[in-house]
């Protein structure tokens, strides 16, 4: 099978299992693009994670830098489209009989159902980037720990504890 | 979907549609959606707050990416689907280019000191925000067995496990569904 119809398959399906977002599925990406078919290492796939995050624009970039990988141009473009092309088609069926069903006891409880799940695969998430970003000790795992213990505690903005953070790896200290 | 509410500015044509999600994806450091709703909201008015709020919950609900499904769902409503393909096509045009370049300029200058010294700072304060997000979706959910039962058993088989996704959700779902539904027979 040629690398972009693995591409298109492979995100394809991730499309419509992407519930909560693409951040959901960056596990199940990390296994097939690290695991599976060795397109990137672990830790090329944090610093992925990191551009695409630095760049403007939806966090769906992530894909775009593992198809730009696993196959060039081509494969940047075959793994953005197959990203988008599944679960747009149905948001275009569906958002028109969505409203009809608002407060309907079927859909509170796949609400209700889902999030947990989606959370644990946000944290699952978390989990594997920093790990990614961990080879060199526990200064590592200090960032990770101190940068959430401030998200969750107080209002500072993102970007400074993200300059914050880089300026400490140029130091040396991770 | 309800039409626009009357009093509402003209429905946005197919360009409208395509330069506004543009501008929103071309400003969307950190995330598109606080952009998408000061453009669709604050500036251009396309839609109510109210609106939006029930954009937001829908778009949570279906699966992918979810500031593209809002692009897709938004041009539906003024202009069918070639509204949508214009709302899709302008929310990702800079981005796509803008990620190609980062990417290909790390390859170029990634072997420089430092780089990625700073990447991997970077990185550990990005799993930190992850992170960090994910405990705030997780405090509104509530701390009943059911929850935490779900959350653990998923964080457990996908990180720490590492076992493929499609399985996990196909047996995690379902009954996590099944379970509130129960609870609120």
């Amino acid at each position: 099978m040629s690398i972009l119809v693995t591409l298109a398959v492979r995100f394809m399906s991730l499309s419509l299992l992407a519930v909560g977002g693409v951040v959901t599925v960056v596990p199940e990406i990390h296994r097939l693009a690290v695991d599976v078919h060795q397109w990137v290492t672990d830790a090329r796939f944090t610093q992925l994670f990191v551009i695409a995050q630095a760049a403007p624009g939806p966090n769906m970039l992530l894909v775009t830098l593992v198809g730009w990988h696993a196959a060039g141009l081509p494969g940047a473009l075959v793994a953005t489209a197959a990203m988008c092309a599944p679960s747009c088609t149905l948001s275009y069926f569906v958002a028109r009989a969505w409203d009809r069903f608002r407060g309907a006891r079927w859909r509170r409880a796949v609400e209700a159902g889902l999030a947990p799940i989606t959370v644990g695969l946000v944290l699952a998430t978390g989990w594997l980037v920093a790990r990614g970003a961990q080879d060199s000790g526990w200064a590592a795992s200090g960032i990770t720990a101190v940068v959430a213990g401030l998200v969750v505690f107080t209002r500072v903005h993102p970007l400074w504890l993200f300059a914050a953070a880089g300026t400490l790896g140029l130091l040396g200290v991770v | 979907m309800t039409p626009p509410p009357a009093g509402a500015v003209r429905p946005p044509t197919v360009a409208e549609l395509y330069r506004g999600f543009f501008h929103a994806g071309a400003r969307g450091f950190g995330g598109v959606l606080p952009w998408a709703r000061r453009m669709l909201v604050d500036e251009r008015r396309w839609l109510t707050a109210a609106e939006f709020t029930d954009l937001f919950s829908l778009c949570n609900f279906l699966p992918g990416p979810n500031t593209i499904n809002m692009t897709i769902i938004v041009g539906a409503r003024f202009q069918g689907p070639r509204g949508s393909l214009a709302a899709l096509a302008g929310i990702l045009t800079l981005p796509v280019v803008a990620v190609l370049a980062l990417a290909l300029l790390h390859d170029r200058f990634g072997q420089l000191p430092g780089i990625d010294a700073f990447l991997r700072g970077l990185g550990a304060a990005a799993g930190g925000l992850v992170l960090a997000t994910g405990l705030r979706m997780a405090v509104p959910l509530g701390r009943t067995p059911r929850v935490l039962a779900f959350l653990l058993v998923t964080f457990a088989a996908i990180a720490l496990r590492r076992w493929p996704l499609v399985p996990v959700l196909l047996a995690l779902a379902p009954a996590s569904v099944l379970v509130a539904w129960l609870r609120r027979a």
